[in-house]
Parts: C-alpha cells; sequence; structure tokens
C-alpha cells in the first residue's frame, strides 16, 4: 500500500504500545496521513483542495448537528424554527451563516479539487478508482445540498423542491408515481420536509464513509504530482507529516480567513431575498434559481427548449442534465493520451481553459432568467461541454504531440537528476 | 464437524456418478430453499420501507375541493387548493372563447379543443391546474394584474411557457397543456373538483 522507503509506525511510549498491539489505530493514522505515508516531493497548492474539502465538511457537520437541535422539522414551525436560531438562539445566526456559507465554500473547494484532477490528469491511471469515488461524493453532495436548502422552507426552499422533484416527473410512465413517492404527497409538504431532514442528516455521514474510500483508493497507487511523472524512488517523495500538514495548515489558514469575511461580511451574498419569505404554494417567485453551484447544471437543463426526434424537450434537459455528471465516469476512459498532467500537453491545455470558460459562462447562464440571449448562449455552451469530452478529448489524445517530460520528479525539482534522498535539514 | 465431512464425502461422490441416479442433491436443496426463503422475506420487509413513503391517509383524504363559481365574473379567474396544488377556475369572456376556437388544434404541441377541456355546454368556464407542465412552477394570469402572456391564457414566469386562454401550451418548453382536472357541477354555480 506504501512505498517500500515509507517509515514505519514505532511506538515508544509503554501506552501506545500497548495500544498498537490491541488496536492499531494510531498506526493507520500514521501510514494514512503522518510520516509513514510518502508524497511527492513537488506538489503545489492546487493539492491544498482535498485536504480544504474535508475541512469543510467538518465544518457543516459540526455545524449542522448544532442548527439540528435547535430546528424543527414540521411545515407549520420549520421557518418559524429558522427564524428562533438567527434572533433567539445564542450564537444561532453565526451558526446558521456559517452553515449556509460553509456550504458555498465546500463547493467552492471541491470545484478547484475536481478541475485540479482534470488539469492534471489525475483520473487517469492508475487512479481511476480515486476519481469515481470523488465523483459519488461529488452527487452525494449535490443531493444533500439540495435537501439542506429545503429544511428552511422559505419560497426558494419550497420552490426548489418543486422543480427539482419535477424532474423526476419528465420520466415517461412512471415519472409522476415516483415524483409523488418521493415528495409523499401531491406538492411539497410536511412528508417532504421531514424525509429531506432525515436524509440530509444522514448524507453527510454517507460521504464520509465515502471520503474514506477515496483516501483508500489513493494510498494505493500514491498521490500523483504537478508533472504526472510517477514517483520513481525515494528521492522523489517527502513525508506527509510535516511536509504536507504544514502546506495543508497554511492552506487551511487562507481557506478560513475568507470564510470569516464572507461570514462576517456578506453573509446573505450567495443567498436569495425570496429564501426569508415562507413558503406559498400558491405564489411562484418571479426568479426561480438554484443556489449558484448548482448554475451549470441548471443551464444545461434549461437548454433545451424544443422537441428533438418526438422526444419532449423537458425529458431532452433532464437527461442533458444528468448525463453531464454521468460523462464525467467515463472520463478515465475518453482521454487516452498517455500523458497525465496537461504541463506537458500544449494542445489539451488550451481546450481546459476553455472548458473552464464554458462552465463559467453556463453557470452565469443559470442563474440569469429564461429568456434570449440566455437561453441560446446556455445551448451553445451546453453543447461545447458535451463535445470537449465527447469528441475534443479522445481526437486530442489522438493528434497531440506532447511536450518532452522530465526524466523523474527530482529533475523537474533540482533539474537534474542527482538521486540524493531529501534529508530534512537539507530543505 | 460432521456437516464439513458430509459435505466432503457428499461432493466426492456426486462427482464420480455424474450421470448417476440422483442430479440435485439434498443440501443443494436445502441452500437453495433456504436462501431463497431469506430472500423472499428480505423483500417483503423491504416493501413497507419503500411503501412509507406514498402519500399518508391525511394527505390523501384531502383528495376533492368544491368551489363556488357565483362571485367569479366573465373574464376574470381565481386561484383555490386542490390536493395542496393551486387550482385555476376562470370565466372566460365570448372573445376569449372566439380566440381559442379561432386556433387550428393539428397546429398545437398536444392538441385539444376547447370543448374537450371544458364540461358540455359551459364552455366559459375554464378548470385547470395552475402547475406548469413544465417543471411545476404556478403560472401567472389568474390572479388581478397578472401577466397573462402573448396569448391571453396564462404565463408561467420560471422558464417562460405561455398558455392560450383554453390554457394550450403554445409557447415555451412545457410539453402539455395545463391540467384539466376530473370535477363535475353541483349545481349551476358550485363544482366539486376531484
Amino acid at each position: 500500500m506504501s512505498f517500500p522507503w515509507a517509515e514505519h509506525y514505532t511506538p515508544k511510549a509503554p501506552l501506545m504500545k500497548w495500544v498498537d498491539e490491541r488496536l492499531p489505530l494510531p498506526r493507520l493514522v500514521y501510514n494514512a496521513v503522518g510520516a509513514g505515508y510518502p508524497v511527492p516531493r513537488n506538489l503545489n497548492y492546487f493539492w491544498n483542495f482535498g485536504v480544504l474539502s474535508g475541512l469543510a465538511l467538518t465544518i457543516q457537520i459540526i455545524t449542522g448537528i448544532i442548527l439540528a437541535m435547535h430546528f424543527a422539522a414540521n411545515d407549520l414551525v420549520a421557518f418559524g424554527s429558522v427564524e428562533h436560531i438567527m434572533r433567539d438562539v445564542n450564537s444561532g445566526w453565526l451558526l446558521r451563516y456559517a452553515h449556509a456559507n460553509g456550504a458555498s465554500f465546500f463547493f467552492i473547494v471541491v470545484y478547484l479539487h475536481i478541475f485540479r484532477g482534470l488539469y492534471f490528469g489525475s483520473y487517469k491511471a492508475p487512479r481511476e478508482m480515486v476519481w469515481l469515488l470523488g465523483l459519488v461524493i461529488f452527487l452525494l453532495m449535490m443531493a444533500t445540498a439540495f435537501m439542506g436548502y429545503v429544511l428552511p422552507w422559505g419560497q426558494m426552499s419550497y420552490w426548489g423542491a418543486k422543480v427539482i422533484t419535477g424532474l423526476f416527473g419528465a420520466i415517461p410512465v412512471v415519472g409522476e408515481p415516483i415524483q409523488t413517492w418521493l415528495l409523499g404527497g401531491f406538492a411539497p409538504g410536511n412528508a417532504a420536509l421531514n424525509r429531506f431532514f432525515s436524509l440530509h442528516f444522514l448524507l453527510p455521514f454517507v460521504i464520509a464513509g465515502v471520503i474514506i474510500l477515496h483516501i483508500w483508493s489513493l494510498h494505493i497507487p500514491g498521490s500523483s504530482n504537478p508533472t504526472g511523472v510517477e514517483v520513481k524512488g525515494p528521492q522523489d517523495t517527502v513525508p506527509f507529516h510535516p511536509y504536507y500538514t504544514a502546506k495543508d495548515g497554511f492552506g487551511a489558514g487562507v481557506f478560513l480567513i475568507l470564510f470569516a469575511i464572507m461570514l462576517f461580511f456578506a453573509p446573505n451574498f450567495l443567498g436569495h431575498p425570496d429564501n426569508y419569505l415562507e413558503a406559498n404554494p400558491l405564489s411562484t417567485p418571479a426568479h426561480i434559481v438554484p443556489e449558484w453551484y448548482f448554475w451549470p447544471f441548471y443551464a444545461i437543463l434549461r437548454a433545451f427548449t424544443f422537441d428533438f426526434f418526438f422526444i419532449p424537450a423537458k425529458l431532452l434537459g433532464v437527461a442533458a442534465m444528468f448525463s453531464s455528471i454521468l460523462l464525467l465516469f467515463f472520463l478515465p476512459w475518453l482521454d487516452t493520451s498517455p500523458v497525465r498532467s496537461g504541463r506537458y500537453r500544449p494542445l489539451f491545455r488550451k481546450y481546459f481553459w476553455i472548458l473552464c470558460v464554458d462552465v463559467v459562462i453556463l453557470g452565469y447562464c443559470g442563474g440569469a432568467p429564461a429568456a434570449e440571449p440566455f437561453v441560446m448562449i446556455s445551448q451553445v455552451a451546453a453543447a461545447y461541454y458535451f463535445a470537449h469530452f465527447l469528441i475534443i478529448l479522445p481526437l486530442i489524445a489522438q493528434f497531440e504531440k506532447p511536450d518532452p517530460l522530465p526524466g523523474s520528479i527530482t529533475e523537474a525539482v533540482l533539474g537534474h537528476a542527482d538521486g540524493a534522498p531529501v534529508a530534512p535539514a537539507a530543505e | 464437524m460432521a456437516t464439513l465431512e458430509d459435505t466432503g464425502t457428499q461432493k466426492l461422490s456426486g462427482g464420480e456418478s455424474t450421470s448417476g441416479e440422483e442430479g440435485v442433491r439434498r443440501r443443494d436443496f436445502i441452500n437453495i430453499a433456504a436462501v431463497s426463503f431469506a430472500g423472499m422475506g428480505a423483500v417483503a420487509v423491504v416493501l413497507p420501507l419503500i411503501n412509507q413513503m406514498n402519500p399518508s391517509a391525511d394527505v390523501l383524504a384531502m383528495a376533492t375541493t368544491e368551489v363556488d363559481l357565483s362571485d367569479i365574473k366573465p373574464g376574470q379567474a381565481i386561484k383555490t387548493i386542490y390536493r395542496s396544488q393551486p387550482l385555476f377556475v376562470r370565466q372566460l369572456t365570448p372573445k376569449e372563447i372566439a380566440e381559442a376556437d379561432a386556433v387550428d388544434p393539428t397546429t398545437l404541441r398536444d392538441p385539444q379543443t376547447l370543448e374537450q377541456r371544458t364540461v358540455d355546454g359551459k364552455k366559459n368556464w375554464l378548470i385547470t391546474m395552475g402547475v406548469c407542465t413544465h417543471l411545476g412552477c404556478v403560472p401567472l394570469g389568474a390572479g388581478e394584474g397578472e401577466n397573462r402572456g402573448e396569448f391571453g391564457g396564462y404565463f408561467c414566469p420560471c422558464h417562460g411557457s405561455t398558455y392560450d386562454t383554453a390554457a394550450r401550451i403554445r409557447k415555451g418548453p412545457a410539453p402539455k397543456n395545463l391540467e384539466v382536472p376530473t370535477y363535475r357541477f353541483t349545481s349551476d354555480t358550485a363544482i366539486l373538483v376531484g
């Protein structure tokens, strides 16, 4: 599971020896995120976002468990209980704002983590399983975030729940019974609110479980690195602790500063004023939009305004939206180039940045009203999104002439293959 | 111990006499029977776990609604609630009826005439769900002074679906006309929906 030169866990204190012989949990931690895990010496700050995602999940679980102590999951009182948290509960406003903005920050770091993987080819063999499990985590996060947004039972909560469960109504024949079954009624109501609360509490722990699998599968080949060249010897790695615990600690500090700025100075910047109105089944808000992290997918959903081959537009939109994520599960086999890192792939690099711009455009259109020119722009941008993965990537892999790769990580770092192991004193 | 030995000897003898007197061993039968029985039990347990998510009795009990039509003037509409979803009840003006009849239904996305969408002899009463068939928003047009869209019926603000004066889809992403629920006139001025 690790390189042969990994440092070994040797408990010194008698108590730790006693524990190690009976339950080697400290040994597991040492080998996973301690000095026992050798990591490429050349990781840049983009490699911080995995740990930052874990930090964001921790913030969400802690604030969420506390909020659940004060929240009442009943459609008659849910909205009031959220206002109670905001006005009456000691520090309730802080915890709720931390939870709401924490969700946004969780998605920010996860998106950076995903795009890091896309640029540096982290999804390629032998790390396909890491990528697939990461996508499972992403899907679970989306479900969790959606259900959490319903809980305050404001206008956006209610209508968001109605529109998103309406997506299942687009499935032929069984769609409407499925929608009624998901909601426990003909429209969102107490039954839906309660089950969403129950699942919103459960799923973060499922995410934590899949994260363990994600890290486990990562530690079998070991972490990738910005050159995409595999580790060749002890000179290419440093122990995770103290090198990357320190680097991740610095990243966590920056993350928390930005989080605090948002939390204390602009806590409602990413929210919608309509969600401070209690849910009203008889009045639709003028402009229903999901939270910003769903905008690119929402734009793809709304891009289909016409029937095609007798398939209704609604079903096409729903299918396209789900495909846009499911497509990523096939990415390791769509990009067949043997070179991992975008650093040595001049053509791939250009199209990677075009994809980034495309996703930002999709996001902008998803947040805009459903009117021209946004519909037309989302249609073009959605088509490009699919073309990038299904046409452009496989073609680049065929025709691109990659730049020469460095002989090893050490050579890339030092400019020469010196072969001397990294001594802590020399760093 | 005894079980293990039994299995071992049976396997051996079974392997030797493949075309022998019995193709199926007693143990195979017990194995399949036990696993099938446990599997059926597991399915039986899953059924209530899934079924509990369907609408409960109190939700289903609210399944009919009575509406008094006496105060609704021609050109006016009201919003009421049917199965915890909005219901639009609208009395059409003669002009609106003429507009709806002027359209050739075969040119529509969901071809229906106004007659098919209303009760015989009560063509002026348009009773539909106030739920956009795209993704379930409440269209505008039933309230005083709301935007009725370019076809004079209903307009959904979410994704721009536009319905005409027979609440038929004319423009935008919605696939179907606004749903007409089952209802009957209990008197000249009252209906029972559901």
